[in-house]
């Protein structure tokens, strides 16, 4: 019996990697993605141009348009003298922000009453605009309480302090590299499976390979080895790029984290053996990888929280194996978090797995007899 | 090539390659899936979905000794819209609770917390929130700063006196001063479908002639180059189009974002932006000759930078130059640029013309790069 598998397997090993454009396409775009995926996907904002519309002369305002310049989120690009220029800077997307200080700004501080600071923000982003609020309102609170200690005041009652655990610097890159090492690993283990059987109904030679001595169930695992293979390998390359190229901390065990591999490998070749059951051409299978793998990557909390999702858009997630795969990074990679703690996420990806394998198996014999 | 060129017949052989395509379209319905079913299905999933907006974030309260001034305090959390807050008395409990993940943040209120806020210092609140998730980990500590601010003006209010402090920020957010997430979200999305829907539509098209054998017998036909290209781009500009103007009716209707634009302008755009899309998808397919190759490359090069390089989520000026170069090439990049104007400012045109010429740009290039490819095959 291992003696067959092993053969379908090398067999489909070999229609993988005879083709030069086949390895190519295998190997290169996930190494490249994780490189530009890597740098690109952060929410720590960087030189946002903004403007500065001064029309105090006192020495107040200049010292906390000072902290916008030392800081690395926010660059200065122009001087506005004007209200009407305003607009068209905006309008335009030449600045994202102008932070405005009236002309008695200095004065009323001095005064003892407050002057504000007016900040007008782009928000066709609203997240980007949501960001740099945050970050302007940290740097006037900062300001405030220097201004207090140095020129006298009512001190605030009590303070905030904060810190944050896993990742002190607020680093967002830490957040979503983890996330990328999942949706490479599941595209690839999907699609080479997807398209697997697929390709042999379409080519006519899934009927040459029912005749030989394989049983059902050798064909399955012959075609789910090689994705799973193939997954494994991305995943291990992936993994160390992170750990050694970007320098996000792996603090938990490899074991757990591979648990999770393996689980979540099972998940999606399973689905992807499932896809390639049903459909009759490749375009079919592609397609419907397409359809699982898009919703399973936008709503399986890479980017935005699956918290904020309606009631019933949280439970269509919770067949999505991406979703539990996510956790499981973030938090070996960032937490440290035991083995035990995350049998809740691993159960649901081997139930997936285990049903898309029986359906798949089902499909096979349906069609067969 | 073609040796017949008188003007009728070109127009004719045209004619007949759309409605083999067609036949094709209706045969294989999948097509038709493609380019009306899945931008709906995309469209209704992702806008009601994918939110940014943090409500009722679960965080644990440990007051270490309760007393008035400590329940003043937390019942300024209560209040709060933003957080579902859970009480525990000890530190040990509510670090178990943010390990397990049932808690994103956690707000010390220490013993001495009553005696120290009448003193000059002022009583200090611990704040630790579970920092893997940087960007909501600072959502939440803006939250907390509203909280704190509340309260104090609460307090002071109830002292008879006034809060002051030294500057007041005062923000104004222009073309979405709500802050609905889902306004920029939706056209965003928009994008993002649209380019998968134009990519997988003609991914596959010429690579299946190739591997099924059928594009040499397309080739000793009259029909040049420039003709097939037409005649496999056209019927798929039609279909897509239609699914299109679904997306953009829902975005409209279903999603109320505002359209400050002129609908033409959006209709423009659009088109010359499926043109680029299907180019994109025309160019891989004839690149790749097997159709599992092409879909590979499909996936990878369209729907992921479609995600991540458009400026969609990630702010495309806080990326590292070289990243920021590689968005250049990335078609959604600049429709979605234009569909947030169009949707939430107006008719900007010193954004939408030096946007949609880089889209006339990309997409000559996408089409002339498939010319070129297809042309070397017949040697």
């Amino acid at each position: 019996m291992f003696g067959r598998i092993l053969a379908l397997v090398i067999k489909e090993f070999v229609t993988l990697l005879k083709d030069k454009r086949t390895r190519f396409v295998l190997i290169g775009p996930p190494l490249i993605q994780l490189m530009v995926f890597g740098y690109a996907a952060t929410f720590d904002l960087k030189n946002v141009p903004f403007a500065v519309y001064n029309e105090d002369r006192g020495s107040a305002s200049r010292e906390l348009l000072a902290a916008f310049d030392g800081s690395p989120s926010f660059t200065r690009v122009v001087q506005v003298t004007h209200a009407d220029e305003i607009a068209p800077l905006i309008d335009s997307k030449q600045v994202m922000m102008v932070v405005h200080a009236g002309p008695h700004f200095s004065a009323d501080m001095l005064a003892g009453s407050p002057a504000s600071l007016q900040i007008i923000v782009d928000g066709r982003n609203s997240n980007t605009a949501m960001l740099a609020i945050n970050e302007v309102r940290g740097m006037v609170e900062r300001f405030n309480l220097e201004w207090i200690s140095d020129h006298g005041g009512t001190q605030p009652p009590a303070y905030i302090e904060t810190r944050a655990w896993f990742n002190p610097n607020l680093e967002s890159r830490w957040f979503f590299l983890p996330g990328i090492v999942g949706i490479l690993t599941m595209l690839l283990t999907m699609l080479v499976t997807a398209l697997s059987v697929a390709r042999e109904r379409e080519q006519g030679t899934f009927d040459q390979l029912l005749v030989t001595p394989l049983r059902p169930i050798e064909i399955l695992l012959g075609k789910t080895l090689p994705g799973f293979i193939i997954g494994m390998a991305e995943a291990t390359v992936i993994i160390l790029a992170a750990v050694l190229w970007f320098k996000v901390p792996l603090l938990g065990s490899l074991f757990t984290l591979y648990t999770g591999i393996v689980l979540f490998l099972l998940s999606g070749v399973g689905v992807g053996l499932m896809i390639s059951s049903f459909a009759v051409t490749q375009q079919q299978g592609l397609l419907g990888a397409f359809i699982f793998m898009v919703p399973a990557i936008i709503l399986s909390g890479f980017a935005t929280p699956i918290r904020n999702m309606p009631q019933l858009v949280q439970y269509i997630t919770l067949v999505d194996p991406v979703r539990y795969f996510l956790v499981v990074l973030r938090g070996v990679f960032l937490e440290g978090v035991p083995f035990h703690l995350l049998i809740p996420q691993f159960w649901p990806m081997a139930l997936i797995g285990v049903s898309a394998f029986s359906i798949a198996g089902w499909l096979f014999r349906h069609r067969m007899y | 090539m073609s040796t017949d060129n008188r003007p009728g017949s070109s127009r004719m052989r045209l004619r007949g390659l759309i409605r083999k395509e067609f036949l094709q379209i209706v045969r294989d319905p999948s097509s038709i899936v493609i380019a009306f079913v899945m931008p709906v299905f995309l469209l209704l999933l992702f806008g009601y979905g994918v939110s940014l907006d943090s409500e009722h974030i679960p965080i644990a309260l440990v007051v270490e000794q309760p007393n008035a001034d400590t329940a003043d305090f937390t019942s300024a959390f209560h209040q709060s819209l933003y957080f579902k807050p859970m009480e525990y008395s000890s530190m040990r409990d509510a670090e178990q609770e943010m390990m397990a993940g049932h808690v994103q943040a956690i707000v010390v209120l220490r013993q001495d917390f009553a005696r120290q806020l009448h003193q000059a210092d002022g009583a200090p609140v611990q704040l630790i929130v579970n920092g893997v998730d940087a960007n909501t980990a600072r959502i939440i500590s803006g939250y907390v700063q509203g909280v704190w601010g509340t309260w104090m003006e609460h307090a002071a209010m109830q002292r008879g006196q006034k809060l002051k402090m030294p500057v007041q920020m005062e923000q104004r957010i222009w073309f979405n001063s709500e802050m609905r997430s889902r306004n920029f979200l939706v056209p965003g999305l928009v994008a993002i479908i649209m380019t998968l829907i134009g990519a997988l539509l003609t991914a596959m098209v010429m690579s299946r002639e190739w591997e099924r054998g059928t594009m040499e017998a397309l080739l000793v036909t009259p029909l040049s180059m420039r003709e097939v290209i037409v005649g496999k781009l056209l019927p798929y500009f039609i279909l897509g189009m239609g699914g299109l103007a679904l997306a953009v009716g829902m975005a409209l209707f279903l999603f109320e974002v505002p359209l400050r634009g002129s609908l033409w302008v959006l209709f423009a755009a659009s088109a010359l932006f499926l043109v680029t899309a299907l180019g994109m998808g025309l160019l891989i397919s004839t690149v790749a000759r097997s159709q599992f190759v092409a879909g590979l490359v499909a996936l990878i090069a369209t729907f992921l930078p479609a995600f991540l390089l458009s400026g969609f989520i990630f702010d495309i000026g806080s990326m590292p130059s070289i990243v920021q170069a590689i968005t250049h090439i990335v078609a959604a990049r600049y429709y979605v640029s234009i569909l947030q104007t169009v949707f939430l400012a107006g008719n900007v045109w010193s954004v939408i013309l030096p946007n949609a010429l880089a889209l006339v740009i990309l997409a000559s290039l996408f089409l002339g790069l498939t010319w070129r490819n297809a042309h070397k095959r017949l040697e």
